[in-house]
């Protein structure tokens, strides 16, 4: 039995999926971040000048991108794996042996294959608007893909625990996309009062999205290898709970 | 050797109810079985725990001799199932859905397209192998769901209701499909509403009501246990009234039709002997219904600790 080829066939369907739907999966992202650049960067940002020694275009373009990779990655895998459960064809999976791990692998890979091509786009569209000179690729690579994995690990136990079409839509639309925006994609937590400065410390998205602002353009607000490690440390809660789920058979089986 | 064996299964689902109270299986290789039982009497839930779709709560079940906890990637190798209900994507094309099921089992990439091609034209569905699924009649879905659980050509295959719904033509060129399975060697085991079909296309059987086996034998012996056979039979001219004929319990039920009760220690050589000296020509005769079906609602109607047949 060789369980590569049934991860390889997860991962192809799962790209299969979102490449087949590619109007719902990677043509809005390129619209809205195209916009985000006009409006907060191009025509605000100039106005706004420079933060933390950069152009507010500049500092913006790595909070964006990886803004996307966040809620992509989540929502690939939120929404192909509950819609498996819905149509019960999670039973094609369940019924073949196939691990837990090769399952929670393959779907994860998922997400992070569409977040890191949603990210890329979203990059490229980033060169009409800045001109950046990356500083640590290997620092931008490791985080986005970290990132990318976090979330569509977050995504996973969503699918897995949701009833219903509404609860797959619940994290996304009121705990990431405001997590997303207080991350500091937009500024910089040091122009916050203190106590507000405090407070967003305890969101793991601002470690996130500023590491990989420095890995692009060398700015940034927290300590990046506290960044790391509580993204590492993210994955490795979530990736346990994710095993628990299936193993119990939790929202999956009778 | 056993291509199943179930030792003490039992299942309390978590709103107490006690689908599976301690039943005990075999099913040798090469079978044909039959797994009847009335709605909610736990067929679904014991093969929902041998195909890994429910836990169990105690109990074992191994499949070809591989513990189902134990050597469970071995065991569910050895397993096709066809469930009840359509359950797959219904937004894929037929070939990717048959195809990626091979994948799942590891096969490699070749050798899946080709058991895909062979399992597709075994069911007829090959010229709607990049058709999406969605669009498919009701008949052809259930043939999609057989082709997928025959991709990785599974030793043991599970139907569930395969012919629920479809038409008869569609039922019977699916039961000369799955005697020809069974005849290259796959166990069946059937799970079927029609009780003409197990009858028809089974070797054993099992009755399950209430979550306990009640009946656990040969096709053959259940029937012999029939007392008495209903007949039809058709008439060359009208008849007024039934005839009487000591033994039989004959009934006109129209002008040329008669329904007689035979009992089995008599048969039908005395009946013909009796209608011929009364000058009643017999043009065709026929089984009133499903014999079967009879003997299923004995058995479901009695207590297993108060029933003998």
């Amino acid at each position: 039995m060789s369980y590569f080829i049934a991860f390889r066939t997860i991962v192809t369907k799962e790209i299969f999926r979102f490449i087949r739907i590619w109007p719902q999966t990677l043509l809005p992202p390129a619209i809205t971040t195209a916009l985000y650049f006009l409006i907060f960067g191009k025509l605000i940002g100039d106005r706004i000048g420079t933060v933390n020694g950069v152009s507010y275009m500049d500092y913006i373009v790595p909070g964006i991108i990886l803004m996307s990779v966040i809620s992509h990655s989540y929502a690939n895998v939120v929404s192909s794996f509950y819609s498996t459960k819905f149509q019960r064809n999670i039973e094609e999976l369940l019924v073949a042996p196939v691990p837990n791990w090769i399952i929670l692998s393959g779907y994860v890979s998922g997400g992070i294959i569409r977040g890191l091509l949603v990210g890329t786009v979203v990059a490229l569209i980033s060169l009409l608007f800045a001109d950046i000179d990356i500083k640590n690729i290997y620092i931008a690579l490791s985080i986005m893909i970290l990132t990318a994995t976090l979330f569509s690990l977050a995504g996973f136990i969503n699918a897995v625990l949701a009833e219903s079409f509404d609860d797959i839509s619940i994290i996304p639309n009121f705990v990431l996309t405001p997590l997303s925006y207080l991350g500091g994609v937009f500024y910089s937590v040091k122009m916050l009062p203190d106590i507000w400065q405090y407070i967003s410390l305890g969101n793991p998205i601002l470690y996130m999205i500023n590491a990989f602002r420095y890995g692009l353009i060398g700015v940034t607000d927290v300590d990046i290898q506290l960044a790391f490690m509580m993204t590492g440390g993210f994955i490795l809660t979530l990736t346990l709970i994710s095993l628990f789920l299936l193993y119990k058979g939790i929202g999956i089986k009778n | 050797m056993n291509a199943l064996s179930i030792r003490n299964l039992k299942k309390t689902y978590n709103n107490g109810f006690e689908a599976l109270k301690g039943i005990d299986l075999d099913v040798r290789a090469g079978d044909f079985f039959a797994l009847l039982g009335p709605n909610g009497a736990g067929k679904s839930t014991t093969i929902g725990i041998i195909s890994s779709l429910v836990n169990e709560t105690s109990g074992s079940v191994s499949i070809f001799g591989h513990d189902l906890k134990a050597e469970r990637s071995l065991a569910k190798s050895c397993l096709g199932l066809v469930p009840q209900e359509v359950n797959f994507n219904q937004f894929d094309t037929v070939k990717s859905i048959v195809f990626n099921q091979a994948g799942y089992y590891g096969t490699p990439r070749k050798l899946a397209l080709q058991r895909t091609e062979y399992c597709l034209k075994q069911m007829d569905l090959w010229d709607k192998r990049d058709m999406v699924s969605r669009r498919l009649s009701g008949g052809m879905k259930r043939r999609v769901m057989i082709a997928r659980a025959m991709v990785h050509a599974p030793k043991l295959l599970i139907l569930d209701e395969p012919t629920a719904g479809v038409d008869i033509e569609i039922r019977r060129s699916m039961w000369k499909m799955m005697q020809e399975v069974n005849e290259q060697g796959t166990t069946i085991i059937l799970t079927t509403h029609y009780l003409e079909e197990a009858e028809s296309l089974c070797r054993n059987i099992a009755i399950i009501d209430q979550g306990r086996i009640v009946e656990n034998t040969d096709m053959a012996s259940l029937l012999a246990r029939l007392h008495v056979d209903h007949f039809i039979l058709d008439l060359a001219e009208s008849l007024e009234l039934a005839p009487i004929i000591s033994g039989y319990q004959i009934k006109r039920i129209a002008d040329k039709v008669l329904d007689v009760a035979v009992p089995k220690e008599i048969g039908l050589n005395y009946l013909f002997n009796q209608l011929s000296a009364q000058n009643i020509t017999v043009v065709s005769l026929k089984n009133k219904s499903n014999r079967l079906e009879q003997l299923f609602m004995d058995l479901i109607d009695t207590k297993p600790s108060e029933h003998s047949l």
